[in-house]
C-alpha cells in the first residue's frame, strides 16, 4: 500500500498500460467472436467442432500459449494480446450464441413478418434481446484478460505485472508484490462491478 | 381492402415426401373474412405464410390486387400486410407503444403522427392508452397481449390481415370476447382477413367464407351455411360436426341463413333480430313470438327475413348429405 502511495505516477502508468491491453483485447475479441457465433448459430453442426477447438485452446496454460506465439508476433504486447484474444473467444462465442438462441423464434418471425430487414432485425431485436447475456460474457472475458495481462510483463508488454515480476526478481521486495496484487485485484473488481451494473441495466429494460 | 388470388400454389419442403401445400387455387374478395380451417399439420400456417412471403411456394402464383406478390419488394409487401401470431410475438424489450409503433417507424412516419396512431389503436382494441402505453408485454395478460398484437398489426393501416390462431392459447371466455371484437373491427374497418383456426366453432362464428384444408389441399371453400348444408365430402361433414344441430344453430349467424325480403312482408313487433345474432337466438324469438317470419334489422332498416323453414332447411339438408357415396 505504501509503495502505491509513494509511487503514484508509476502505478498509474502501469495501470493504464494494463487497461489499454485489456481494452484492445476485448475490442478485437468481440469483433472476432461475433461472426463465429453467428456462423455456429446458423450452421448448427459447426457448434461442436468450433466450441471444442476453442475449449481446448482455453486449457493450454497461458504462459505456454504466449511463448508459442512469440516467434510469430515478437517479444511485446502483441503476442500477449493475441493470447488473450484466443482465451476469451470460448467465453464470448459461447455467450453470444446462447444469447442468440435465447430469442424465441416467434419473435424473430414477427419481426420478419412485419417487414424489418436483416439490419433492422439485428439492431432493433436481436442485439437488445441478447445484450444482458453478451454483457455477462464480456465481463467474464474482461476479468480473464486482466488476469492474463499480468503475465504480459514477462514478455515486455508492461502493465501491472511489472510490479509483481520486479518484486520477485529483486528478492524481498514484498512491497512491490503487494502493490501489484492489490492494483490488479482492484482493477478486476472495478471492471467487473461496472460491467455488472451495465448488465443489470440491460436486463431491466 | 385487398383481393388475394392463389393459382395452383404448391410448396414442398426440402426432404419431405408430401407437399405441405398442394396445388391450391382460390380467390378471396376484398373485405372478406376468410377462416382457414383444418386438422393439425394440414398446411394452414404454411398457406398463410406464403402470402407475406415468410415461405415461398415452389410452384404457382399468388396475386395481391392482381399483381404477383414477387413484384413487390419483400419488406414493402410485409409492411402493408398485418400479421398476428399465436402467443402474440410481441417484442419483450419494447413497451406496448413501441411495439405498436414498429411498422409506422419502418414506414418513416413523423413522431406526432405515430403517437396519435398508437393511442387511436389502443382505444380501438379497448385498452386505455393512458394505462397501457408504457407497459411491457410481460406486464400484460394473454388476452391483453393479443389485443396489442392486433393493434400492432393494424398500425400501418394494412388492407390485409393475416392471423395464425391468434386466440389459440387463450381461455374460452376471453377468447369469445376477442372473437366478438375481431368481428366488430372487421365490420368497422372492412379489412380483408385470412384467419387460421382449427376450432370449428370459431370458424363458423367468424367467417364469411371458410377454406377447408386437408393434407395440403383445399377441399371446400364456401360460406359456413353451405359447408354445413352441402359438405363436399365426408371429411368436411365430419370436420364440421354437421350432425350436431344445436351447436350449429348457436354458432351460425342469422345473416348466413336469411332470405330476401318479399314485397308483401309485414314487420311484426318484437319479431326482429340482428344479422349477427345466432340462429339459435332467432329460433327462440320465432317460438316465443309465434311470428311467421322474423325481420332481420340492421342500421335502422330491414335487410332480410328469416322463417322457421329457412332454419328447418338446414336440418333437412343435413339429414340428406349433398355428396355421393358412403360416409
Ligand atoms: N420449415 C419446415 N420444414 C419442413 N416441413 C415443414 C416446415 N414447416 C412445416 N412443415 C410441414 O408442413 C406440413 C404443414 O405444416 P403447417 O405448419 O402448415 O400445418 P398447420 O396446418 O398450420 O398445423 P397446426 O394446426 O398444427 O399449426 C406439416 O406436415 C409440417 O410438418
Ligand atoms: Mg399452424
Amino acid at each position: 500500500m505504501s509503495y502505491i502511495l509513494n509511487n503514484p505516477g508509476l502505478v498509474w502508468q502501469l495501470t493504464q498500460e494494463h487497461m489499454v491491453m485489456t481494452a484492445v483485447t476485448l475490442a478485437i475479441a468481440v469483433v472476432l467472436a461475433l461472426p463465429v457465433a453467428l456462423l455456429i448459430h446458423h450452421v448448427r453442426w459447426l457448434t461442436v467442432p468450433v466450441m471444442g477447438t476453442l475449449s481446448i485452446l482455453y486449457t493450454v496454460p497461458s504462459l505456454a500459449l504466449i511463448i508459442l506465439l512469440v516467434p510469430f508476433f515478437g517479444l511485446n504486447a502483441r503476442s500477449v494480446i493475441v493470447a488473450m484474444v484466443l482465451y476469451t473467444q470460448v467465453i464470448l462465442v459461447r455467450h453470444i450464441s446462447v444469447g442468440l438462441d435465447s430469442i424465441q423464434p416467434a419473435i424473430l418471425e414477427a419481426a420478419r413478418g412485419m417487414g424489418m430487414n436483416l439490419w433492422q432485425r439485428w439492431w432493433q431485436v436481436q442485439v437488445p434481446l441478447m445484450l444482458p447475456i453478451f454483457l455477462a460474457g464480456l465481463r467474464l472475458s474482461a476479468v480473464v484478460a486482466i488476469a492474463i495481462a499480468t503475465i504480459g510483463a514477462k514478455f515486455g508488454a508492461g502493465g501491472l505485472g511489472t510490479l509483481l515480476f520486479d518484486g520477485i526478481a529483486q528478492a524481498g521486495r514484498y512491497d512491490k508484490i503487494w502493490a501489484g496484487s492489490l492494483a490488479v485485484g482492484s482493477l478486476a473488481l472495478l471492471v467487473n462491478t461496472a460491467l455488472l451494473a451495465l448488465e443489470w441495466a440491460a436486463r431491466r429494460s | 381492402m385487398s383481393k388475394i388470388e392463389f393459382e395452383r400454389v404448391s410448396l414442398r419442403f426440402p426432404h419431405s415426401l408430401h407437399p405441405a401445400v398442394d396445388s391450391c387455387s382460390f380467390s378471396v374478395e376484398s373485405g372478406q373474412f376468410v377462416v382457414i380451417l383444418g386438422p393439425s399439420g394440414c398446411g394452414k400456417t404454411t398457406l398463410l405464410k406464403m402470402v407475406n412471403r415468410l415461405v415461398d411456394p415452389t410452384q404457382g402464383q399468388i396475386r395481391l390486387e392482381g399483381k404477383d406478390i414477387h413484384q413487390f419488394p419483400v419488406t414493402a409487401l410485409r409492411q402493408r400486410i398485418g400479421y398476428v401470431i399465436q402467443q402474440s410475438g410481441l417484442f419483450p424489450h419494447m413497451t406496448v407503444a413501441q411495439n405498436i409503433a414498429v411498422v409506422p417507424r419502418l414506414l418513416g412516419w413523423r413522431k406526432e403522427r405515430i403517437r396519435a396512431r398508437v393511442d387511436e389503436l389502443l382505444e380501438l382494441v379497448n385498452l386505455s392508452p393512458h394505462e397501457y402505453r408504457h407497459r411491457y408485454p410481460a406486464q400484460l395478460s394473454g388476452g391483453q397481449q393479443q389485443r396489442v398484437g392486433l393493434a400492432r398489426a393494424l398500425a400501418g393501416d394494412p388492407g390485409l390481415l393475416l392471423m395464425d390462431e391468434p386466440f389459440g392459447a387463450i381461455d374460452a371466455i376471453t377468447r369469445s370476447k376477442l372473437q366478438e371484437e375481431i368481428l366488430r373491427l372487421h365490420r368497422q374497418l372492412k379489412k380483408t382477413i385470412l384467419f387460421v383456426s382449427h376450432d370449428v366453432e370459431e370458424a363458423l362464428r367468424l367467417a364469411d367464407r371458410i377454406l377447408v384444408m386437408h393434407k395440403g389441399q383445399v377441399v371446400q371453400f364456401d360460406t359456413p351455411f353451405r359447408l354445413l348444408t352441402q359438405p363436399a365430402n365426408p371429411f368436411v361433414r365430419e370436420l364440421l360436426g354437421a350432425d350436431d344441430m344445436v351447436r350449429q344453430l348457436s354458432v351460425l349467424r342469422v345473416e348466413t341463413a336469411m332470405a330476401k325480403i318479399p314485397h308483401n312482408h309485414k314487420i311484426q313487433e318484437g319479431a326482429v333480430v340482428k344479422p349477427q345474432e345466432s340462429l339459435r337466438r332467432a329460433l327462440s324469438v320465432l317460438l316465443r313470438t309465434g311470428a311467421a317470419a322474423l325481420t332481420v334489422w340492421e342500421d335502422g332498416r330491414a335487410i332480410g327475413i328469416l322463417t322457421l323453414d329457412h332454419i328447418r332447411d338446414l336440418a333437412v339438408l343435413e339429414a340428406t348429405p349433398a355428396y355421393e357415396g358412403s360416409a
